[in-house]
C-alpha cells in the first residue's frame, strides 16, 4: 500500500473512496442539520463505548483513505515544511484576464483566462493559459476538499455562486456585461478567483496536487463538475458549521486532551467577529466612496454646463477646469475604488478561511471522539498546528502587506489630487 | 438645542464721514427661533445715537427684505436676497438617529460621531449667522438702500417689529405670492416683445444660469454630505482595527493600532476637506444662485413697466382716435416711457455690477479652494507617508 500512495491509480481509487464516503459524510450533516439531539443521542453512546463505532462501515474507510491520501502520509519522505525549504526560489504566478460571456439567455456563462508563469520543473512548459469557467474553480476546490478537509488542511476557499450576479448577465444583452452593475460584478469575480488560485498555489502542498497542475495547464476542458451546481460552497460551509455546533454541544462533555485546539478555537473565533465588524465597516467605507465619486462626477458636469452659460471668458474657462479637475478626480476615484475593493475582499477571504480552519478543527476533534486509533489523532493535530501556524504567518504577512498597499495607494491618490488642483489654481488665479 | 456664535471678526472698522456699519455681534438659539443681535455704528445724521444693538428675528430679515421690494423707488435694483430660514432639522435627526443606534457601537465611537455631529451643528449655526449679515451689509454698504428708513427701524428700534412669525395663511400668501411672480415672468414673457436684445439676452441666460447654479449648488452638497459620512466611516474603521490589535497577541497588535491611527488622523483631513468644499464651493454657488434669483426679478420688474408702457402707448392711440382725453393719456404715456427708461439704464448698470461682484466673489473662492484642497492633500500625503515607512519597519 505504501508504494500505491505515491503512485496516480490508487489516487484516483482513492478519490472514489473518498466519494462513496463523502455521500455517507452528507447524510450525516443532513441529519445533524435537521436534528441534532437524536444524532446527539445516537452518538454518545458509541462514543462512551470508545471502541465501537457508527452504524456504517464509514471509520473502516476513513482511515483507509486517510493513510493512501498523499503526502501526508508518514511514510512519504516530503514534509511540508522541506517542501517549503525546496520551494525556496521557485516561483508561480498566476493572472486571469479576458472574463468573458460565453452563450445567450440561461444557458450562458463566463469564461475566464487563467495565465500561469512558473519556473516550477512540475509544470510541463514556463508560461501557459486556459480556459476555465466558474465551476470549474467550483470542481477543483471541491476535489481539494475531498483530499485534504479531513486530514487537518487548510484548503483556501473557492468563491461563492451568485445566483443574482450572474442572472443579470445573462440577462443582459450585451455582450461584454456592459451595464456597470455586471461588469462591476464581473471585475469583483474575476479578482475574487484569481486571489482564490494565488492562495491555494501559496500552499506548499495544495499546490503540489495533480488535480491543482491539471487545472492550470491542461488544455482540454475539465468534465463538467456536477455537485458544484447543485450545491454551493457556502451550503458545504453551513453543513460543516451545523455539524461544527452539534459537535460542540458533545465535546462540551469531554475533555479536550489538547488545550492548544481549545485556545486556537477561541482565538479564530474572536478573530472572526472582529474581522466581520471591520469588513462591514471597509464596505461601508467603499460604499461612501463610490457615492462620492458619482457626486463628483455630478459637480464636474454641473460646473461644466454652468461654464457653458458663463458670459465672463475667463471665469468659464476657470469653471471648466474645476469640471476637468473634478472629472480627473473622479476617474481616479474610480480607479483607486477598484484598490480599494480588493482591500476588502481580501479581508473577506481571510474571515472565510477562518471560517473553514474553525469548521476544520471541529471535524478533527470530532474525528478524535469517536475514538479512532491514537496515531492518526495525534498525526491529524499535528497538522493542524503546523497548518494553523503557517496560516497565522500568512495571514500576518497578508494583512500588513494588504494594509501597505491600501495605504500606497491612498498616497498616490492624495498625490494627484494635490496636481490636479495645482493645475487648476492659475486658471481660478486668472479669473479678472 | 441652545447656542451661541460670535463672529471672529469684530466691528472695529474706524468710522468716516457718514458711515454705516453693521455687523451681528450675537446669535442665540433656543428651540425654533434664532435670535440675532444686531450691532450698528454709524456717523450718518438721521441716527439718534452712534452706536446702538437691537435683537431681531428671521421674520424681521425677511420683513424688511419685502420693503425693498415692494417700494417702486427700487424697482431698477438687485436687491439683496434675504438670508434663508435658520434649519437645523438635519441636524438634530442626524442626533436622533446616532441616538438610536447607539447600541450598536463602541463607546468612543460614539462620542466621535456625537463630537463630529455637534461640530457640524455649530457650522451650520455659524453659516446661518453670516448669511443674515451678509444681507444687512450688503444693504448698508449701498449708497442707496442705506437711506431706507425702514433699514433705520430696523437697525435702530429697540422693540419687536410687526413682523411675528408667519402664520400657515401667510406663508401660504408668500408661496402664491412666488408662484404669481413666476407666472408674471412667463406671461410677460410671452405677451411683451422686448425692444432691446440686450435684455432679452440677459434675461434668457440669467434663467438659464440660475437654474444651472441651482443644479450645482444641489449636487454640491450632495457631494460634501457624502465626503461626510465618508469621513465619518473612517471612526468605525480606526475603531474596529484599534479592537483586532487589542485582541490579536503580539503579532500585529502594533501594526494595526497604527494603521487604525492613521485613519483616525486621516479621518480630520478629509473631514476638513468637506467642510471647506462646502464653505468655499457649495456657499459660493448658493449665493449666486439667490442672487441671480434677485437679478432676474429686476428683469421682471423692467418687463413690467415695458408692459406698462406699450399699455399706455395703446391707450394714448385710442385716446387720440377718439379724440379724448388725450392730454392725461399723453401724460401717462409720458411718465411710462421716462419710468421704462430709468429702470432700463439703471438695471444695465445693476446687471455690470452683477457680472463684476460675481466674479470676485467666485475667483476669491475658487482660489480659497484650490489652496485648501492642495494643503490638505499635501497633509494627508506628509500623514500617509509617515504612516507608512513606520509600518514597513514593523514588516
Amino acid at each position: 500500500m505504501a508504494d500505491d500512495q505515491v503512485e496516480p491509480p490508487p489516487l484516483f481509487e482513492t478519490v472514489a473512496i473518498d466519494r462513496v464516503e463523502k455521500e455517507d459524510d452528507d447524510d450525516l450533516f443532513v441529519s445533524a442539520h435537521q436534528d441534532p439531539s437524536p444524532q446527539f443521542d445516537e452518538i454518545c453512546p458509541d462514543l462512551t463505548n470508545g471502541d465501537s463505532c457508527l452504524p456504517n462501515p464509514k471509520i473502516n474507510d476513513f482511515r483507509g483513505e486517510l493513510e493512501t491520501v498523499p503526502i501526508n502520509n508518514s511514510s512519504l519522505p516530503i514534509s511540508m515544511e522541506q517542501v517549503e525549504a525546496v520551494r525556496g526560489d521557485e516561483f508561480l504566478e498566476i493572472s486571469i484576464t479576458e472574463p468573458q460571456k460565453v452563450g445567450e439567455g440561461m444557458g450562458a456563462y463566463m469564461a475566464y483566462r487563467v495565465k500561469t508563469k512558473t519556473n516550477m520543473p512540475i509544470f510541463k512548459k514556463r508560461e501557459f493559459s486556459v480556459t476555465r469557467r466558474f465551476s470549474d474553480f467550483l470542481g477543483l476546490h471541491d476535489k481539494l476538499t475531498e483530499k485534504y478537509l479531513k486530514v487537518g488542511r487548510i484548503i483556501p476557499p473557492a468563491p461563492e455562486k451568485s445566483v443574482i450576479g450572474m442572472t443579470k448577465i445573462k440577462i443582459s444583452s450585451q455582450p461584454e456585461g456592459n451595464t456597470t452593475n455586471g461588469n462591476d460584478f464581473v471585475e469583483r469575480r474575476r479578482a475574487s478567483l484569481e486571489r482564490y488560485l494565488k492562495r491555494t498555489a501559496q500552499h506548499p502542498v495544495l499546490v503540489l496536487d495533480p488535480d491543482f497542475r491539471e487545472f492550470l495547464e491542461s488544455d482540454i476542458e475539465l468534465p463538467k463538475a456536477t455537485s458544484t451546481s447543485a450545491l454551493s460552497s457556502a451550503g458545504v460551509m453551513r453543513l460543516f458549521n451545523k455539524v461544527g455546533e452539534t459537535v460542540n454541544k458533545i465535546t462540551y462533555k469531554m475533555d479536550e486532551t489538547d488545550p492548544w485546539f481549545e485556545e486556537k478555537l477561541a482565538h479564530v473565533e474572536g478573530l472572526e467577529t472582529q474581522l466581520r465588524k471591520l469588513h462591514t465597516s471597509v464596505e461601508a467605507m467603499v460604499t461612501y466612496r463610490r457615492e462620492l465619486a458619482n457626486l463628483t462626477n455630478g459637480v464636474s458636469r454641473s460646473a461644466a454646463m454652468l461654464s457653458t452659460c458663463e458670459d465672463h471668458n475667463s471665469l468659464s474657462r476657470a469653471l471648466s477646469q474645476l469640471a476637468d479637475t473634478e472629472e480627473k478626480h473622479w476617474q481616479h476615484s474610480q480607479q483607486m475604488l477598484a484598490k480599494k475593493r480588493e482591500a476588502k475582499a481580501k479581508l473577506e477571504l481571510t474571515n472565510r478561511i477562518d471560517k473553514l480552519d474553525q469548521a476544520n478543527a471541529e471535524v478533527v476533534e470530532w474525528e478524535s471522539k469517536v475514538e479512532r486509533g491514537q496515531e492518526n489523532f495525534d498525526k491529524i493535530s499535528q497538522m493542524i498546528k503546523k497548518e494553523m501556524d503557517r496560516f497565522e504567518k500568512c495571514r500576518i504577512h497578508d494583512f500588513k502587506i494588504m494594509f501597505i498597499k491600501y495605504l500606497e495607494n491612498h498616497l498616490e491618490h492624495q498625490a494627484q489630487l494635490v496636481k490636479f488642483w495645482e493645475t487648476f489654481l492659475p486658471e481660478a488665479k486668472a479669473i479678472a | 438645542m441652545t447656542d451661541k456664535a460670535s463672529p471672529d471678526e469684530g466691528n472695529n472698522v474706524p468710522l468716516t464721514d457718514s458711515s454705516l456699519v453693521v455687523d451681528i455681534s450675537d446669535a442665540l438659539s433656543e428651540k425654533d427661533k434664532v435670535k440675532f443681535t444686531v450691532h450698528t455704528r454709524t456717523t450718518m445724521k438721521n441716527f439718534q445715537k452712534s452706536e446702538f444693538l437691537v435683537v431681531r428675528q428671521h421674520e424681521e430679515f425677511i420683513w424688511l427684505h419685502d420693503r425693498y421690494e415692494e417700494d417702486p423707488k427700487y424697482a431698477g435694483y438687485i436687491i439683496p436676497p434675504p438670508p434663508p430660514r435658520p434649519n437645523f432639522d438635519a441636524s438634530r435627526e442626524k442626533l436622533q438617529r446616532l441616538g438610536e443606534g447607539e447600541g450598536t457601537m463602541t463607546k468612543e465611537e460614539f462620542t466621535k460621531m456625537k463630537q463630529e455631529l455637534e461640530a457640524e451643528y455649530l457650522a451650520t449655526f455659524k453659516k446661518t449667522v453670516a448669511m443674515h449679515e451678509v444681507f444687512l451689509t450688503r444693504l448698508a454698504s449701498h449708497s442707496i438702500f442705506r437711506e431706507d428708513p425702514h433699514l433705520h427701524v430696523f437697525l435702530e428700534y429697540d422693540q419687536d417689529l410687526c413682523a411675528r412669525p408667519k402664520g400657515k395663511l401667510q406663508q401660504l400668501g408668500g408661496l402664491i405670492k412666488s408662484v404669481g411672480s413666476t407666472t408674471d415672468q412667463y406671461y410677460l414673457n410671452a405677451t411683451v416683445r422686448d425692444v432691446n436684445d440686450f435684455f432679452e439676452q440677459q434675461m434668457n441666460s440669467l434663467t438659464e444660469y440660475h437654474g444651472q447654479l441651482k443644479e450645482a449648488t444641489t449636487r454640491t452638497d450632495k457631494m460634501t454630505e457624502k465626503h461626510k459620512e465618508l469621513a465619518d466611516s473612517f471612526i468605525k474603521i480606526s475603531g474596529s482595527l484599534l479592537q483586532l490589535a487589542n485582541s490579536d497577541n503580539g503579532h500585529l497588535d502594533k501594526f494595526l493600532s497604527k494603521v487604525s491611527d492613521t485613519f483616525e488622523k486621516a479621518r480630520k483631513i478629509e473631514s476638513r476637506v468637506a467642510s471647506d468644499q462646502d464653505l468655499k464651493l457649495a456657499d459660493t454657488l448658493r449665493y449666486y444662485m439667490r442672487d441671480s434669483q434677485a437679478a432676474r426679478a429686476l428683469l421682471v420688474r423692467r418687463l413690467k413697466c415695458l408692459a406698462n408702457y406699450e399699455n399706455a402707448n395703446r391707450a394714448l392711440e385710442k385716446a387720440r382716435h377718439k379724440n379724448k382725453d388725450i392730454h392725461a393719456a399723453e401724460a401717462v404715456q409720458s411718465a411710462a416711457c421716462e419710468q421704462f427708461d430709468a429702470i432700463s439704464t439703471q438695471a444695465k448698470e445693476e446687471l455690470l455690477d452683477f457680472k463684476t461682484r460675481r466674479l470676485h466673489a467666485f475667483r476669491k473662492s475658487l482660489i480659497e479652494l484650490a489652496e485648501l484642497e492642495i494643503k490638505h492633500a499635501r497633509t494627508q500625503q506628509d500623514l500617509l507617508k509617515k504612516s507608512l515607512q513606520s509600518l514597513k519597519e514593523l514588516l
